[in-house]
């Protein structure tokens, strides 16, 4: 027997992974207080008050030795099991399964124990029928429950990875268990428990009829806007207005796109440097700036009336100012998407035709629209989800035009207070954003002729014929002024003192938001916005690199490994690209208000949903930078005797610094700018910037949120330039395109 | 079928340079007259301009200054739809969302001829290419050389004045590359067909074309028959650019006539002049005319062999003598000589030529 064989031998033997998880989860067993701590974890009061033996501090163990709270007994047993294997090698097949048991079994009492016992004792009456009244009860899971419980996952894991799941590789087959395991308690969990709630009556059992009691409402599926003049039913409003924002932006971004890749036309940068505005603007202040220009004291209706003599009306409030707002927020995201598209063509197709004897029109009448056309319905389905799940732009512009996403608010926040209704319309909304999804992978994934193959393909794209550059042209330079008029108005808007009434120009706004005083104790921030502006900057800082790692780990799995079920592993975690933002609010404040998980009104709640709201961006900056990195680096790594842990941490990670970057500033911006699910999960202690405006905008306090619209959108602007500028831009090598004289 | 070709046309440029951007002179002054039903390749390395060249004839380019003709016409501002000419993509841009026989009918549904006459053109194309049948098929379910045929045939059936090939080979297998450019060849042989190809492979070139232009740098190195370049290449580059070849230097010391006195190390040859002048020059010679024989013959160069392989068909040598390390090869597989031995080498008598800078 050679050295190294032995030491390998050896080294089966030690297991230093499954060590390292028991010992934290004996940790998280016998040390750490095992429920929730009002205070958090981290203030460490806990210790000086009455740890380990006082009810609320104490670790189970201690619980246990007390005689309390005997049901969390069994789980020392499970935490046990694990040390028989310690002496075994992995080879051994008693190893796998002592492990696989284990941690299975203690996986599954710790959820059993979590979802029988709640705050009034036993959660289910026939419970309370089999064994009589508990007479005790549980809160939710703290951190020493997290690490007994991310103990048996990855004992678990280790167990399946001995028995050869996955080429038995433990790092792997851990990461899968943690990412379905996470996916599954953020995502699958409050969406189930939502979709059940729906069938909860107001005694407090299920029947099918609540459900299609509130399915059928007319204010859903109501049809009297065309019958008789009333208002329709929010479905159909919402359907409505995506299919027409779907149609507008997919069109605008479209004519966006041909104009700066096909028309010799000059400042393409200014153009491309526009679609970073919908990242940087929380999405609702577009609708305030279309208050600004067309509300009933706007500048332009009240031009127009002073011209013609008439009454200023309402007009914008509905439909037209939603479609105006979204088009606005959502059209950049459309060219974003297209641009990719039209460039994905592939030139010499093109240029093929040209050589065939195809005039321009002809060549694009036959060959470059047919090879969009599948990346064109993928735009529509973009705006189509897009406009679905808004509900900033509704909620500050919705008047009588009801939709589904903030019906679902009202249902919940409003005086009406229907939790069954609100879940009943989220999974309307979330049918409709779904089937959006289904279509786009299934349908059009196997449509979709634009691939970039990296073989030598120089080209350029031929002119568009003058018929269509004209207006083109015009389009795209329109929209651009528009879009220029709405921005100038947020920041001007900011300045002003009443909009409309008192046009004077003023900082009061600002100073009101952010005035900051000097004092004997250090600057006092005692501008109205500073709680909540630091807050967001704080939970979108937490959020972000955990977004990141989550991303990037299950990038890496998916385009590195192969494993069963890996297709609805990919579906699974880009499933929450697809679930509005009101719905994630809604399910996550019915799921997580009650033990196990009792998370609602801490910070913590604002920092998972962020995490599994911004995941597929993570994710697919993730894949798109990690399946240009040759898989021949990997394996020359793992064949130089890495693992594949070492070579994640070695090899790949130091090339992805570009997609990690952009994945945490990205995940950052999109933090501070969200709104939909927030305003659900806000409390008065971690109170957004988003919800924070949305209050004063419902205050009719136009002024500060305005001036705190336009600072949000500078400090984005300067993180998402300091990222470009680190990061750079990547490029496509194709022929120089200046240089065209003629076609 | 089709016919031999009675359009295909010369083709001409007259010093014609193209600039991208304001400086990048990615063509520079080129001359050059393609005759009518020759097959021509452009050759170089990557970056020297050919592909550029190529793109000029087909109108996907246009010339910053100079001129082109076609045939007669001058065709220097008419854009790609207007010229009659087709081309063969690298990576061969065939329509993914058609089959293959609306893909081969594509050109020609824009060139005036009826449906019937479409039809029977474009299967009579599939048919020269050897694809009759195929047409039913998309792209996408066709080999690497039958979509190439594809688009061949595509180009074929327009029947141009000048047919254009950019790197056609490049995305085939080594086997596959051989028959498919002897495919090219014979076609475009039967059909009488200006041909244009572009290629950076030196093999490929020798072997399908009635002539070659070497570019190298945005220029023309040399243009001349296969045989001219290989065995009486212009310049250095083009020696080492065409085949192998040893360089070494050495010092033309008379020039009487034609003929030059050249010493190298103790070796005098006396060669073609070439225009050349006394003073230091460089001289090339082919692997397969260096001859190596029995230590100490007269007037020889006098070496070591310090690697011998082994490859089938012939034997390569590596000799170290006092002016460079030559390389060597043999069809006698049996040549007695080892590592180590003392040897001494000559040229075979055509073998050596003089190369200017």
């Amino acid at each position: 027997m050679t050295l190294a064989e032995t030491s390998r031998l050896e080294s089966k033997v030690t297991h230093p992974t499954l060590v390292l998880w028991l010992i934290v989860g004996w940790v998280g067993f016998a040390l750490l207080p095992w429920y929730g701590l009002e205070d958090g974890i981290l203030s460490f009061e806990w210790l000086l008050d009455g740890y380990p033996f006082e009810d609320d501090y104490a670790p189970a163990l201690f619980l246990g030795l007390q005689g309390q709270k005997l049901w969390l007994m069994p789980l020392a047993l499970f935490l046990a099991m694990p040390l028989l294997a310690i002496g075994k090698s992995r080879s051994d097949e008693s190893y796998g399964k002592i492990l696989v048991i284990a941690g299975a079994l203690g996986f599954g009492w710790l959820i059993l124990q979590g979802f029988s016992i709640g705050i009034r004792g036993w959660n289910f009456e026939w419970l309370n029928q089999l064994f009589g009244e508990l007479g005790d009860r549980q809160f939710g899971m703290g951190s020493g429950a997290m690490l007994v419980a991310s103990a048996f996952l990855f004992i678990f894991t280790q167990g399946i990875a001995a028995r050869g799941a996955v080429n038995g590789d433990i790092f792997v087959v851990g990461a899968i268990g943690f990412v379905v395991a996470i996916v599954t308690t953020f995502v699958f969990y409050p969406i189930a428990n939502m979709l059940a709630s729906a069938f909860i009556t107001e005694e407090n059992t299920y029947s099918i009829r609540v459900f299609f009691d509130k399915f059928t409402d007319r204010r859903l599926w109501g049809l009297s806007c065309i019958t008789a003049g009333g208002r329709c039913g929010a479905a159909w409003n919402s359907l409505f207005l995506a299919i027409l924002v779907g149609i507008i932006t997919t069109g605008l971004g479209l004519a966006f796109a041909l104009a700066v890749t096909r028309t010799n036309m000059r400042f393409k940068q200014a153009l491309r440097a526009l679609t970073v505005l919908p990242i940087i603007t929380p999405p609702f202040v577009i609708g305030l700036a279309i208050i600004l220009l067309f509300g009933l004291s706007g500048s332009v209706t009240v031009f127009i009336s002073d011209l013609l003599g008439i009454q200023p009306t309402r007009w914008v409030y509905g439909l037209p100012g939603i479609l105006i707002a979204q088009t606005l927020a959502f059209t950049p995201i459309a060219f974003l998407v297209l641009i990719g598209v039209v460039e994905g063509v592939s030139p010499s197709m093109e240029e093929a035709a040209q050589t065939l004897r195809a005039n321009r029109w002809n060549t694009f009448r036959t060959v470059s629209w047919p090879l969009m056309r599948p990346g064109i319905a993928n735009a529509f389905l973009l705006g189509f989800i897009e406009s679905m799940a808004d509900f900033g732009n509704p909620l500050v512009l919705g008047g009588n035009y009801d939709v589904l996403s903030t019906e679902i608010f009202f249902a919940i926040v409003g005086a009406q207070y229907d939790q069954g209704r609100a879940a009943v319309l989220a999974i309307v909304l979330l049918g409709f954003t779904l089937a959006a999804f289904w279509a786009q992978r299934f349908w059009l994934g196997k449509k979709s002729y634009t691939t970039m193959t990296g073989k030598g393909d120089s080209g350029i794209h031929p002119h568009l014929p003058r018929a269509m550059a004209v207006p083109v042209f015009t389009i795209a330079a329109v929209w651009t002024l528009f879009t220029i008029i709405i921005y100038c108005m947020i920041i001007y808007g900011s300045f002003v003192e009443l909009w409309g009434i008192n046009n004077s120009l003023t900082f009061k706004h600002y100073i009101t938001a952010f005035s900051v005083r000097l004092d004997a104790e250090g600057i006092r921030w005692t501008g109205s916005a500073w709680n909540s502006f630091w807050t967001t900057i704080q939970i979108a800082g937490i959020a972000a690199p955990l977004t990141a790692i989550v991303g990037l780990i299950t990038a890496y799995l998916l385009t590195r490994q192969n494993f069963a079920g890996k297709n609805a592993f990919e579906f699974g975690t880009m499933l929450s690209f697809a679930i509005p933002g009101t719905v994630i609010g809604v399910s996550y404040i019915l799921a997580f208000n009650v033990p196990p998980i009792e998370i609602t009104g801490t910070g913590i709640i604002l920092v998972v949903s962020f995490i599994f709201r911004n995941m597929p961006v993570g994710v697919r900056a993730g894949i798109a930078s990690m399946s240009q990195l040759d898989k021949s680096l990997d394996e020359s790594s793992l064949t130089l005797g890495a693992n594949s842990w070492q070579t994640f941490l070695k090899v790949i990670l130091p090339l992805l610094r570009p997609a990690i970057l952009a994945a945490l500033v990205y995940s950052f911006v999109r933090a501070m700018t969200a709104i939909s699910a927030v305003i659900f999960l806000v409390s008065a202690e971690y109170d957004m910037a988003t919800s924070y405006i949305i209050g004063r905008v419902e205050n009719n306090d136009y002024g500060l949120a305005i001036a705190y619209s336009t600072t949000l959108i500078f400090v984005m602007l300067a993180v998402v330039g300091a990222m470009q500028f680190l990061v750079g831009r990547a490029k496509i090598g194709r022929r120089l395109d200046q240089s065209r004289t003629n076609v | 079928m089709l016919k031999p070709s009675s359009k295909a046309a010369s083709v001409s440029f007259e010093g014609v340079t193209k600039i991208y951007g304001t400086e990048v002179k990615a063509v520079d002054d080129i001359s050059v007259d393609i005759a009518a039903g020759t097959l021509v390749t452009l050759l170089g390395p990557s970056g020297c301009g050919k592909t550029t060249t190529l793109r000029m004839i087909a109108g996907l380019e246009m010339p910053t200054s100079g001129k082109i003709k076609i045939g007669d016409t001058d065709v220097t501002t008419l854009p790609a739809t207007e010229r009659d000419v087709s081309m063969v993509f690298q990576s061969y841009a065939l329509f993914p969302h058609m089959n293959v026989l609306e893909n081969v009918s594509y050109g020609l549904k824009f060139s005036g001829f009826n449906k019937s006459e479409t039809r029977d053109r474009a299967l009579s194309g599939l048919e020269i290419v050897g694809l009759a049948g195929y047409g039913d098929r998309l792209p996408s379910e066709l080999s690497g050389g039958q979509q190439q045929r594809v688009a061949v045939a595509r180009a074929l059936v327009l029947e141009p004045q000048v047919l254009l090939f950019d790197e056609p080979l490049s995305n085939l297998d080594a086997k596959l590359r051989r028959k498919v450019r002897e495919d090219i060849r014979e076609i475009q042989q039967n059909l009488g067909l200006t041909v244009v190809y572009v290629t950076h492979d030196q093999e490929e070139a020798l072997a399908v074309s009635d002539r070659i232009i070497v570019m190298n740098n945005a220029v023309i190195a040399q243009d001349g028959t296969p045989r001219e370049l290989y065995e009486a290449p212009a310049s250095r580059f083009v020696a080492d650019f065409i085949g192998e070849a040893n360089i070494l230097s050495c010092e033309i010391s008379k020039i009487s006539g034609k003929l030059a006195d050249v010493v190298t190390g103790s070796y005098k040859l006396k060669l073609p002049s070439r225009d050349l002048k006394p003073g230091n020059a460089f001289l090339g010679v082919r692997p397969n005319r260096v001859e190596i024989g029995k230590p100490g013959s007269k007037n020889t160069l006098s070496g070591e062999i310090i690697r011998r392989t082994y490859v089938g068909n012939h034997l390569e040598f590596t000799v170290k003598t006092e002016v460079a390390e030559l390389f060597s090869t043999t069809t006698d597989v049996d040549a007695p000589y080892e590592v180590g031995d003392k040897v001494s080498v000559n040229f075979a008598a055509k073998g050596p030529v003089l190369l200017s800078h």
